[in-house]
């Protein structure tokens, strides 16, 4: 076997290429597949199924912003959804209740400053300019950043809270047995 | 005259099938029930038909979100502007039949005390 094989549940390094690494289009119409991927991993790594809409619910704000303002609405440009499990030790791994999730966005659209990426003022009622408020919202951290040559990358960490999160596998895990 | 119609949009993909539209038109209401995911590739076919049914100035116009079981901020969005078109017009517009997830978007958006939100589509018609 190889050096980079370990037990199942032991600790990656945080340099570890991500868990699952997914590649889609800048098409609206794969959104729904990327949040049903989003939200099926991190319900099977323990979170309560409020914590796993909510979850979706960033990845789909955050691909959307990606599509509109990245990509201005082109269809086929290439987006990038990474996820890692964390541990308590901030490193990510496989295991089966890690202590939170990070998933990455990256895209190879125009570069902005981080710093002007916001969500509008909630008190003026308008369409549009929601999607970093939710993510902000939804989400424990959220940091944008340029990537080195091309594009950007937005990093988003959702933690577990324990006593919902446990709660609900538990009830998972039962309901599993019963049936 | 009725004008019960339902019109399909594009396929949403996930678990089940296409997201539609259905309005029925019940004397001074009209009833918008739109069915599946309201997301960025959804959101278009929703927002062309509040538009057509808005051309008509109902006095009262009901989207009913019972058939919703997702909304991001593209569908927030897409109310927020019938909403804007509604007071233009006149037009008593009422949100009702929301499931939990949906409402979540709306509380996180500071949206539900702004629209009139009812709980199902009897309650719709007198509030």
């Amino acid at each position: 076997m190889g050096d980079n094989v370990r037990n199942p549940g032991s600790c990656a390094s945080a340099v570890d290429p991500p868990q699952i690494r997914l590649q889609l289009m800048s098409n609206p119409l794969y959104l729904s597949g990327a949040r049903e991927l989003v939200s099926a991993v991190a319900k099977r790594l323990g979170f309560a199924d409020e914590a796993c809409g909510k979850i979706a619910l960033a990845v789909d704000e955050a691909l959307c912003n990606v599509i509109r303002h990245g990509y201005g609405r082109d269809p086929n440009r290439p987006i990038w959804v990474s996820i890692w499990p964390v541990h308590e030790c901030g490193c990510g791994g496989p295991d089966v209740h890690p202590g939170a999730l990070k998933i990455v966005i990256e895209d190879e659209a125009r570069q902005v400053d981080p710093s002007v990426i916001r969500s509008r003022d909630l008190e003026e009622i308008r369409p549009g300019g929601l999607g970093v408020h939710i993510i902000r919202a939804v989400m424990d951290e959220v940091k944008y950043e340029k990537r080195d040559n091309v594009g950007m990358r937005l990093t988003m960490i959702k933690r577990r809270r324990e006593e919902a999160d446990n709660d609900q596998a538990e009830g998972d895990r039962k309901e599993s047995e019963g049936g | 005259m009725a004008d019960n119609s339902t019109r399909p949009g594009f396929a949403t993909g996930g678990s089940d099938s296409a997201f539609r539209v259905t309005v029925n038109n019940t004397g001074s209401a009209v009833v918008v029930l739109p069915s599946g995911e309201i997301d960025l590739n959804a959101s278009p076919v929703l927002r062309q038909e509040l538009k057509r049914v808005q051309t008509a100035r109902p006095e009262r116009l009901i989207v009913d979100l019972s058939g919703v079981p997702y909304m991001d901020s593209s569908g927030v969005a897409t109310l927020v502007e019938a909403m804007q078109i509604a007071r233009k017009n006149s037009t008593r517009l009422v949100l009702c039949g929301m499931q939990d997830k949906v409402r979540s978007i709306f509380e996180i958006a500071r949206l539900d005390t702004v629209f009139t939100i009812a709980p199902d589509s009897q309650a719709a018609m007198t509030v």
